[in-house]
């Protein structure tokens, strides 16, 4: 077995040295011997147990394994799992102490290992001083040109807070149609008191995301970024942050618009933590969706069994939600679509009678499909068009819950009509159902259960690149899509 | 129980360091503080369990008993049994590393002890800047190159 000890004395504070050397992936920024390095699986490189895959500059190339890092210590041991030489049981270990006297840094780093024999000579050299003594004067040079500090994770930030990440996204140039979404290079800084940054996989598209872009809804000033809906993972969070952790799978549906990205930074209250069944493009598809159907059906009205509903945009991502939903609560459910094809589509979804519609007439359909009895509840996405039919074909005692506006603004309606049948009318926002923690959580873990017993299917068929938003709105406003859209950064 | 580190540099190789501090009987060779020193009983300086018996230049008497001494780590570690200090439960340690990158040694003294909680300052500072600071000067004075 051959030992090799190497030692120097940096003229650097120890605090600084150690926030450079606790970074497994770092050698690659200060090694003169290291060309590329990762860490498998994307690890954070301080966690015990990470890999890092490393070419070196002579062509070699290695795979090591953290084993020991403690920071009071100052001490981080490593071995090699495999490498493209003949060294075996290579056993490392890198110590700092302080040097009281001067404010530097002791430097000690030794390992033992197995070569063959007759070259230990060879070896010892080679890890001696092409690894140990280039390590010292690759890494004197580092912080001489004050490298460390431009690097993320400087010194001064606590470890694992990193500065700015590059993103890429989607942004609103000016209100307009979709040829104002542009795709740019954006940047996520780190999160701040209550925040939390999340490497976005798949972004959700909704009708929403249409009306902001087109300046109905004022929740954004362009040039900004748009979307309210993404799925992902945690990368970092915020000071007072405790739902989440880096690593965990979550998604939101939320304002204020900026879900079109790659990298977001946002506040973390409005987050939640996804379970296992339920993956990252479901999740982009559904929250919005999914939580809009929960809250329409459980809270503004509570839809129970025997009850008629009518469903308008019965094909569309809420209406196959409540369509199926509102089945597997016993409701029979009437919708109304723009094309045979959807009708077969929300048919399949639970839809007994699906009313094939261009003009947003249906209130003779709806007669006759109800013996003339009318809908004790409507869920209207439609608004200005479907208005005057709504009302006619509204039960005695029937609430006409309008949640969207797809045809234009509702205008005023006197009070005397919802007089004529005892009729209540609402306006219900979901961000408002959503507002608070607890009532989140009920309402996302109430989707999730669906999800999981059958009760939601998500048939996802429109995936664009995230680049390709301007298209998927076109689609979407073209109504030529059924079901859920979604953007992969 | 506290602790006081001081660690330095020494411009000399660390078997020369170690040569010059291993004779636990030799503090009056190398510090400035000691005036006379005897090990108790007539026992070899580097038996582990003899006591060193020692006056410093104020005056002040103190007895340490070694409790480690490793030629193989550059190591030596011993107690206090009696000072005129006020500390109780005091254990040391003198230490050489060699630092490989100019054939140096990086010389590592530290104590651990309890006394009474005013005093805690005091006595890190006069152990920690007063001996052990005082001791790794002397001998880079020695060492000099």
């Amino acid at each position: 077995m051959i030992r090799v000890t190497r030692s120097a004395v940096i003229d650097a504070p120890i605090e600084r040295v150690w926030a450079v050397l606790r970074d497994f992936n770092s050698h690659t920024a200060w090694h003169p011997a290291v060309g590329e390095s990762e860490i498998e699986g994307g690890d954070p490189p301080d966690q015990v147990g990470c890999v890092r895959r490393f070419t070196l500059r002579d062509g070699n190339l290695v795979r090591e394994q953290l084993l020991a890092l403690s920071d009071p210590e100052h001490v981080s041991t490593y071995c090699i799992l495999d490498a493209t030489l003949p060294m075996r049981r290579y056993v490392a270990t890198v110590q700092l102490k302080r040097v009281t006297d001067g404010d530097r840094t002791f430097w000690h780093w030794q390992s033992t290992f197995d070569v063959p024999r007759g070259r230990e000579q060879e070896f010892e050299q080679r890890v001696g001083v092409g690894v140990y003594e280039g390590g010292f004067e690759g890494l004197r040079a580092y912080l001489r040109r004050g490298l460390d500090r431009r690097a993320t994770g400087s010194p001064a930030q606590a470890p694992g807070a990193a500065g700015d990440l590059p993103s890429r996204g989607i942004i609103v140039s000016n209100f307009g149609g979709p040829e104002v979404l542009q795709y740019r290079p954006l940047s996520a800084p780190a999160p701040g008191p209550g925040e939390v940054r999340i490497r976005q996989t798949a972004v959700g598209v909704n009708y929403i995301d249409v009306y902001v872009r087109a300046g109905h809804y004022r929740m954004l000033e362009p040039p900004a970024p748009l979307g309210m809906e993404a799925a992902g993972e945690v990368l970092d969070v915020g000071e007072g942050v405790t739902h989440l952790l880096p690593g965990d799978r979550v998604a939101y549906a939320c304002p204020p618009p900026g879900a079109y990205v790659s990298v977001r930074t946002m506040a973390a209250a409005q987050v939640v933590v996804l379970p296992d069944h339920v993956d990252d493009e479901t999740a982009a598809a559904v929250m919005l969706k999914g939580m809009t159907a929960e809250y329409l059906l459980h809270r503004t009205h509570r839809v129970r069994a025997g009850d008629t509903v009518l469903v308008h945009a019965a094909a569309g991502g809420v209406g196959l939600f409540l369509c199926q939903w509102a089945t597997a609560l016993g409701a029979r459910v009437i919708g109304t679509v723009s094309t045979e094809d959807k009708a077969r589509r929300a048919r399949a979804h639970g839809c007994e009678a699906p009313i094939v519609t261009r003009d947003h007439r249906f209130a003779h359909a709806v007669r006759e499909a109800t013996g003339g009895r009318g809908a004790d509840v409507i869920y209207d996405g439609l608004g200005r068009a479907a208005a005057e039919d709504n009302l006619e074909v509204l039960a005695l005692c029937g609430h006409w819950v309008s949640y969207g506006q797809a045809t234009g603004p509702l205008e005023a309606i006197a009070a005397e009509r919802l007089t004529a049948k005892s009729a209540t009318l609402s306006r219900p926002v979901l961000f408002h159902y959503t507002a608070q923690r607890p009532a989140l959580a009920e309402i996302a873990g109430r989707v999730f259960a669906a999800l999981r017993d059958g009760n939601l299917r998500v048939d996802l068929r429109h995936r664009y690149p995230l680049a390709a938003a301007a298209e998927a709105h076109r689609e979407l406003e073209a109504r030529r899509t059924t079901g859920p859209l979604v953007l992969l950064p | 129980m506290i602790k006081v580190y001081v660690s330095s540099v020494i411009e000399a190789p660390a078997d020369a360091v170690w040569a010059q501090i291993r004779d636990f009987n030799g503090l009056p060779k190398w510090t400035p503080f000691v005036a006379e020193s005897r090990i108790e009983g007539g026992l070899a300086a580097d038996k582990i369990g003899c006591i060193r018996n020692f006056r410093l230049k104020d005056g002040g008497v103190i007895r340490e008993q070694l409790l480690t001494l490793s030629d193989y780590d550059f190591q030596c570690t011993y107690s206090i049994l009696e000072s005129p200090m006020g500390v109780e439960n005091y254990v040391s340690t003198l230490k050489l590393t060699p630092v490989t990158d100019g054939n140096r040694t990086f010389a590592e003294w530290w104590a651990e002890f309890d006394c009474a909680p005013e005093r805690e300052g005091e006595l890190a500072q006069s152990i920690g800047e007063g001996v052990f600071q005082v001791g790794l000067d002397a001998l880079k004075g020695l060492f000099r190159r």
